[in-house]
């Protein structure tokens, strides 16, 4: 293991560096639009008015803080004789379009009016950020493309139906799986052709510098309010920290003000039918370090460094590469990085439906089965927090296809 | 002769006879090893100058529709970086001095291991590397490609302002690649005059040689813009020559390799019958 540093906070460097992770790995064509994404970011991470509109949108648009709901029941179901960790859920699934991405769009959008840029465009898995871009674009009138999977469009139909109706174009991608790498892949290829007058809003914390940082900060308000909210609750921080990592950013958001304190911090990969399957969206746990869209980090590969398809049965989950920082963490270890099959996420997607009427999206499905895994274990006093990433009605479709599938 | 003079006794030797260079660019191992091999050999005596060979990715986020789909028919014919340097080691037995540029992205170098790589790409006979997403900033390459005394060959684009240009072309050798349109290859064209003006501009940078490269497809084009630059690159062209004489299982017909030699020749005709370059 490397030498611990005095704090984690304070990456990445000028670079865009996160120890051996990150960095900015695109063609010449992009390189200038990047370093001006990062100028006009810099900019405005320290500008006040910006930073006072972004407040005002996440208050009144956005519907923010969104609450720190305690989940007795579930934690009371999880609780042994000796113990059964106190279980919290940060109801991003609350905010509006029902998931933590419209943070991260509210913010890339009006840096994108600042840049004066007049299109955007998106990648897009669960949908869910596609939701989130196609809602911020109708609400300051900027046209929307939406690059889309067509395994994702075929397994969360309602937010394809959800982003038209908002006015955004969708483009099918067919190649490799259609799912969110190629999304990715072709959203890149439309911004080489039109940088001039095209914005890239990213969903995750993923590609080149200054994106992993930027969405980082977007979401950073889940941690910043969970802190304030768990103080209120419980009058001390939380012992430990659980996410779900797509890409990682709903984990990031939540991460981050806590990485200098004495908070356990868990990240949940998918396993889909099993890492020994091969058919699985583990790359911190089953892939190595490489290059692709951008930044380096761990990737599901082969010996020759081509990429290797990802699986899970949430479109959000299923990429088979991860954030940089989430990288560094990970090799720092700062964090654990642990990961749940489809069927195992499926469980919990109905465990937690029943016992708090909540519908989880799948995606945050994941890390609740982890909790169920591990809260008997922990001790009566020991505060968890886990973050709801979203809501799951787009996922009606793909449980009961799963559950047809495996009967 | 190193990599980097082999390219350098090139371009002189294009300077002398008076016309720009025509560097072609294929897939490695499209459609399959052999004719892919067979193509290489052939590439000279049709008339291309320099050779770009394609090392296959998964993931080519530069390249329209034909080359994505040409890495994808190569890797589902098990072409890899190993193959890739066997064809140009048998290219070589026949050929000393038309260089071979590998042209491609960073992850299957990277996972290689990039000292490794470089010097078995050496020993191989390869001259020089355009690694599409390794800009300047990002330079883990540059030494050990100068070490073994190979090119490392910049993009430029038309994003490339006067102002980064310096940072671009401060470790640039072998010869500059400008990337004419912003776009990914194999789409559109530039417009002969912004081309005009945009190496102007880039020469007040630079000495090296400057290839012109994406959207062009046929040999008047390539004529037309072998006035201003030194060399043109064609590339979605040939491989689309590939995708038309392929079978519906994706298998060669006869005569694929002559399609794709038949337009090289075509195209290097177009240039020796326009103007020599203007330098
Ligand atoms: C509800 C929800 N949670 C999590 C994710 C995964 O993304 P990330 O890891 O960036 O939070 C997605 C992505 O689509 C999502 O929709």
């Amino acid at each position: 293991m490397m030498n611990q540093p005095n704090t984690y906070m304070d990456g990445p460097d000028e670079d865009g560096h996160f120890g051996l992770f990150g960095g900015r790995y695109v063609a010449e064509t992009l390189m200038p639009l990047i370093l001006e994404v990062e100028r006009a970011y810099n900019e405005a991470k320290d500008d006040e008015a910006f930073q006072t509109e972004l407040r005002g949108y996440l208050k009144n648009y956005v519907g923010r803080p969104s609450p720190l709901y305690f989940a007795e029941r579930l934690t009371n179901k999880l609780a042994t004789d000796s113990g059964g960790a106190r279980i919290y859920f940060k109801r991003e699934d609350l905010n509006h379009t029902g998931a933590h991405k419209v943070n991260n769009c509210m913010g890339q959008i009006l840096l994108a009016r600042k840049m004066g840029k007049n299109r955007v465009i998106a990648e897009t898995g669960a949908g869910m950020h596609g939701v989130a871009t196609a809602t911020v674009c109708a609400l300051f009138d900027i046209p929307c493309t939406i690059y889309m999977g067509t395994t994702d469009i075929e397994r969360q139909s309602p937010n394809v139906s959800r982003m038209k109706m908002l006015g955004a174009e969708i483009i099918p991608v067919t190649s490799g799986t259609g799912t969110l790498k190629d999304a990715m892949n072709d959203a890149l290829r439309d911004w080489v052709a039109n940088v001039e007058t095209t914005y890239y809003l990213i969903g995750t914390v993923a590609g080149p510098h200054p994106y992993p940082a930027m969405v980082r900060d977007f979401q950073s308000v889940i941690g910043e309010e969970t802190r304030a909210q768990i103080m209120e609750h419980e009058g001390r921080l939380p012992d430990s920290l659980i996410a779900c990592i797509g890409g990682g950013s709903n984990a990031m958001g939540l991460f981050f003000p806590f990485l200098d304190d004495e908070v356990r911090i868990i990240a949940v990969e998918a396993s889909g039918e099993g890492i020994e399957t091969g058919k699985h969206a583990a790359s911190l746990n089953a892939g190595a370090p490489g290059v692709l869209h951008g930044n380096r980090t761990y990737l599901l590969q082969n010996e020759d460094g081509q990429i290797t398809d990802a699986h899970s049965v949430s479109a959000g989950l299923d990429y088979p590469g991860i954030g940089p920082e989430h990288a560094w963490l990970h090799d720092i270890g700062r964090a654990e990085y642990v990961s749940i099959t489809d069927k195992e996420a499926i469980d919990a997607f109905h465990i937690c439906t029943r016992l708090e009427g909540i519908l989880p999206a799948l995606e945050s499905a994941h890390a609740i089965a982890h909790v169920i895994k591990i809260a008997g274990d922990l001790p009566k006093d020991h505060i968890m927090v886990l973050n709801m990433s979203g809501r799951g009605d787009k996922d009606m479709d793909s449980v009961a296809a799963y559950l047809e599938r495996n009967k | 002769m190193t990599g980097t003079e082999r390219i350098a006794k090139r371009f002189a030797d294009l300077k002398a006879e008076g016309r720009a260079g025509l560097v072609t660019f294929i897939t490695a191992g499209d459609p399959n090893f052999d004719v892919s091999s067979s193509i290489l050999k052939q590439l000279p005596a049709a008339g291309a100058d320099i050779i770009e060979l394609g090392m296959p990715f998964s993931d080519p986020m530069a390249d329209g529709p034909a080359i994505q789909a040409s890495s994808q028919r190569a890797l589902n014919k098990g072409a890899s970086m190993i193959k890739t340097l066997d064809m140009v080691r048998e290219f070589r037995k026949s050929d000393a001095d038309t260089p071979i540029i590998l042209m491609g992205y960073f992850n299957p170098i990277y996972i290689y291991g990039v000292e490794k790589f470089t010097a078995a790409a050496s020993e191989a006979g390869v001259d020089g590397f355009i690694i599409v997403d390794l800009p300047p900033e990002e330079a883990e390459m540059r030494a050990p490609v100068e070490n073994a005394g190979l090119s490392f060959i910049y993009l430029t684009a038309p994003t490339t302002d006067d102002a980064r240009l310096p940072t671009v072309v401060e470790h640039a050798s072998g010869f500059i690649y400008y990337v004419s349109v912003t776009g990914i290859t194999g789409t559109k064209s530039a417009a002969t005059q912004d081309i005009e003006t945009a190496l102007k501009r880039l020469r007040r940078h630079s000495d090296l040689p400057i290839a012109v490269g994406f959207g062009i497809k046929t040999p008047e084009q390539a004529a037309e813009i072998g006035k201003y630059a030194e060399a043109v690159v064609v590339g979605s062209a040939f491989v689309n020559k590939v995708t038309e004489n392929l079978d519906k299982n994706g298998n060669p017909k006869d005569g694929c390799a002559d399609a794709v030699l038949g337009l090289v020749r075509d195209i290097a005709g177009g240039l020796k019958s326009g103007s020599p370059a203007t330098v």
